[in-house]
C-alpha cells in the first residue's frame, strides 16, 4: 500500500480524491500554502497542480489528449474536393511522437462517406474460382488464427498537390495522408485454405460494403503472401473510420487497396479495371499515355522537426527528427542534408526497423544561425534510393498526382522559421 | 514453409486442382456454403469483356431522362461536371490541365456500367435497376460521342464498344525509374542549389493550428 493510498483511506476511504480534500480540513491548507512560498523563492515555476489532490481514477473513463494538445488533429484541405464525404484528412505528422499514428487522428478517406457498420451483420463472402464458396461471420474469423504486423498506409495522392512546385506550407498537408499503426487480424492466405482456390485463380477482387461498394483486384501472389483481414488497430478495435469492423491489409501497396467495411472477396482468373483502377488512381505521363497498376508505395521519408509548423528557435544544438517508410521492404538507410542536397549525413535509425514500416530516424544538428536546407533521403533493402522530385518530375512529368515519393526540401530561414520549397 | 507459401506454391504447380480440393476438408470448419443465392445478391462485378454483366437492355432515349433525373444534377446537363467530375468531352490529355474525361480517358465502356451500378448515384448508391443502368451507361457513351442515337446497352451490345483510350495504358509498373544515387559528399555543385518554388506566403495552406479551416478559397 502506498503512502497515498494510507492517506486516503485515514480520510475516510473515499471513492473521490477531490471529496477527500475537502475532508483534510484546515492542516492541509496550512502545508500547502508552507510549500508555495519555498517554491516562490527558487525561482522555478510554481506547479500548483502538485499543491492538492489530483483527480480520481475513472474520473474520465475513456481519456483524450490534454488541452494543451488541441492543436493535434485531422484537418483537411477545403478547397481539395467537391464534397468532404469523398475526401481525405490528413495525419498530424507534426505532433506524431513515434511510429504508431494514434487511431484518432490517422488519415480518413472516404468514398462515400464514413458508415457505421456493426458486428453483428457483417458477413464476409469468398466466392468465384474457389472450391467451397463460404460466407464468414465477425465470430468465425475472430476464432481464426490471428496475427499482428505494424504497417504504415498511405495514400497514392500522399504529395499529389506538390507536383507543378511546393504550393502548401505545411508537413500535415504535404506528407499526412500517411499514418503507420499495429494490425491484428487473420492472415488471407488462411481464409483461402478454408475455402481453396482453383489453379486458374490469378486475381482477387476486394470489395466494401459502403456506399461506395469499392473494388479493387489484387494479384493472387500478393494476396497469398501478406495481406490480412483485420479487426484490432492499435490495441482496441478498428475505428469506424477505419473500416470497422473488417478491413483489408495490403501491406506496403497504395491505401485504397485496404478496402474498408470489408464484405466480399472473389477468385477470377483476369483483373476487374475497376473505376478505382482506371478512372482514377492511375498516372498520366506528360504524352498523354498512363501507368496503370503501379500497388507498391516506394521509399519515401520526411523529417517531421523541423517542418514548417516547428520552427528552430536560435543557433545551437537540435535533433533533426523524421520518418522513413517502404512499400517494398525495410529502410536500411537514411542520410540528412543541410545544405540542399551537396553534402548528406547518416542518421541513427531509431526503434525497430520492420517491413512496410515507418522507420523513425534521428540526426543531431548544431546549427550556426545561417539559412539552411534541410532533406532527408530514404535508401530500402532493395537498394532504391528515394528521387528528388526534379528526378521524378524528369520521368513521370507533373500531371500523375499518385506515387509523389520525392525528397522533402525544408528551407530554415535565419529568423527560425521553416518553408516547404523545392529544388531546381 | 508457410501455409501461404505452401498454398502458393501449390497453385503454382496446378496441384491444387478443384478435385483434390474438393476431397480436403476446410482445415477449421468455420463459415457457412454461400448458397447460389446468397452470392447472387452481392455478386455485382462486371468485367471488360462482359463477364457479370446482368440481363436488362438500356437505350440513350431512356437514358437521358434517367440521366436528368439522377445525375445531370452533379455531373451536369450535358455531362460537363463542375463541382463533380465531368463525364463528357473529348479534352486532351496532354499539357497543364488534362481532362480525363469517360470519353478522352477511360479505357473500358464496361467498367462505367459497373461503377454506376456499384456507386452511383452518390447520394443513394446501388439503387438503380439493371435496366437504368444501362440506360444511363448508353447516355453517357453517347454524349461522348462513342455510340450513335440509337444505341441500346445491354450484356452484349456494352463490351463491344471499344473506347478510344483502351491503348493509352501501360499496365506495368515502370518503377524504378529514377536514378538517384546514394551519394554523400559533393553530390551537386553548391551554385547548382537554387530554390525553384517556394511555399512561403502560400494563400492556399489552411491552419495548422486552432480549430479546423473550413473556407480558405483556393
Amino acid at each position: 500500500m502506498t503512502e497515498l493510498d494510507t492517506h486516503l483511506e485515514q480520510v475516510g476511504g473515499l471513492k473521490s480524491a477531490r471529496r477527500g480534500l475537502f475532508r483534510l480540513g484546515a492542516a492541509g491548507a496550512l502545508a500547502a500554502g508552507f510549500g508555495r512560498a519555498v517554491r516562490a523563492e527558487s525561482g522555478l515555476p510554481a506547479q500548483d497542480w502538485g499543491s492538492g489532490i489530483g483527480a480520481a481514477v475513472a474520473d474520465v473513463t475513456y481519456g483524450m489528449p490534454p488541452k494543451d494538445e488541441s492543436d493535434m488533429q485531422r484537418r483537411l484541405v477545403p478547397w481539395l474536393t467537391g464534397d468532404q464525404t469523398s475526401s481525405i484528412s490528413f495525419t498530424p505528422l507534426q505532433y506524431q511522437t513515434g511510429i504508431i499514428t494514434p487511431s484518432g487522428v490517422f488519415f480518413e478517406r472516404y468514398h462515400n462517406g464514413m458508415v457505421q457498420a456493426n458486428k453483428r451483420d457483417t458477413r464476409l463472402m469468398i466466392h468465384g474460382l474457389v472450391d467451397r464458396p463460404l460466407i464468414f461471420t465477425f465470430e468465425d474469423i475472430l476464432r481464426m488464427p490471428s496475427e499482428t504486423h505494424v504497417h504504415f498506409l498511405e495514400c497514392a495522392a500522399n504529395g499529389g498537390m506538390e507536383w507543378r512546385g511546393a504550393q502548401l506550407n505545411s508537413l500535415q498537408y504535404t506528407h499526412g495522408m500517411v499514418a503507420c499503426a499495429e494490425w491484428v487480424g487473420v492472415k488471407l492466405s488462411t481464409l483461402l485454405e478454408q475455402t481453396g482456390l482453383k489453379k486458374e485463380g490469378k486475381w482477387l477482387l476486394a470489395e466494401g460494403s459502403d456506399g461506395s461498394h469499392l473494388t479493387r483486384s489484387i494479384p493472387i501472389e500478393k494476396a497469398l503472401d501478406d495481406c490480412m483481414v483485420v479487426y484490432g488497430q492499435n490495441g482496441e478495435s478498428l475505428r469506424h473510420e477505419q473500416g470497422y469492423p473488417i478491413r483489408l491489409i495490403v501491406p506496403g501497396w497504395q491505401g485504397n487497396m485496404n478496402v474498408k467495411w470489408l464484405r466480399r472477396l472473389k477468385i477470377g482468373d483476369k483483373p476487374w479495371f475497376t473505376h478505382e483502377e482506371t478512372s482514377k488512381y492511375t498516372e498520366l505521363r506528360a504524352d498523354g499515355k498512363a501507368y496503370g497498376f503501379t500497388w507498391p508505395i516506394y521509399a519515401k521519408s520526411v523529417i517531421t522537426f523541423p517542418c514548417p509548423e516547428m520552427h528552430v528557435k536560435g543557433p545551437g544544438v537540435y535533433e533533426v527528427r523524421g520518418f522513413a517508410w517502404s512499400g517494398l521492404g525495410k529502410i536500411k538507410q537514411v542520410d540528412v542534408s543541410f545544405d540542399g542536397g551537396v553534402n548528406y549525413t547518416r542518421a541513427r535509425l531509431d526503434g525497430p526497423v520492420q517491413p512496410k514500416c515507418f522507420t523513425r530516424f534521428t540526426c543531431e544538428w548544431r546549427w550556426d544561425g545561417k539559412p539552411a536546407l534541410l532533406q532527408s533521403r530514404a535508401i530500402d533493402e532493395t537498394g532504391f534510393v528515394q528521387p528528388t522530385i526534379a528526378e521524378l518530375r524528369a520521368m513521370r512529368g507533373s500531371n500523375g498526382v499518385y506515387n509523389n515519393n520525392s525528397i522533402q526540401t525544408w528551407e530554415v530561414k535565419a529568423d527560425g522559421s521553416v518553408n516547404n520549397v523545392q529544388l531546381a | 514453409m508457410s501455409s501461404s507459401r505452401k498454398l502458393l506454391a501449390l497453385v503454382a504447380a496446378g496441384l491444387f486442382s478443384s478435385a483434390a480440393a474438393h476431397a480436403a476438408e476446410p482445415s477449421l470448419g468455420l463459415g457457412q456454403t454461400a448458397t447460389p443465392e446468397q452470392i447472387a445478391a452481392w455478386n455485382i462485378d462486371a468485367r471488360p469483356d462482359g463477364v457479370g454483366l446482368p440481363e436488362g437492355k438500356g437505350s440513350v432515349s431512356d437514358g437521358d431522362d434517367a440521366y436528368q433525373e439522377n445525375c445531370a444534377m452533379c455531373h451536369g446537363t450535358f455531362g460537363e461536371g463542375g463541382k463533380y467530375p465531368r463525364l463528357a468531352g473529348e479534352g486532351k490529355l496532354t499539357g497543364d490541365r488534362p481532362e480525363q474525361t469517360v470519353g478522352s480517358f477511360w479505357p473500358y465502356s464496361v467498367t462505367l456500367f459497373d461503377f454506376i451500378n456499384r456507386a452511383m448515384p452518390y447520394p443513394a448508391p446501388h439503387s438503380l435497376p439493371p435496366e437504368k443502368v444501362y440506360a444511363i451507361t448508353a447516355y453517357i457513351l453517347n454524349q461522348n460521342n462513342l455510340v450513335g442515337d440509337d444505341f441500346v446497352a445491354d450484356k452484349n451490345s456494352l463490351p463491344k464498344v471499344k473506347m478510344p483510350n483502351e491503348g493509352g495504358f501501360i499496365w506495368k509498373d515502370p518503377r524504378p525509374d529514377t536514378h538517384d544515387s546514394d551519394c554523400m559528399k559533393n553530390c551537386r555543385p553548391v551554385a547548382s542549389v537554387k530554390i525553384s518554388t517556394t511555399a512561403e506566403g502560400s494563400r492556399v495552406t489552411p491552419r495548422t493550428t486552432g480549430p479546423l479551416d473550413t473556407d480558405i478559397p483556393q
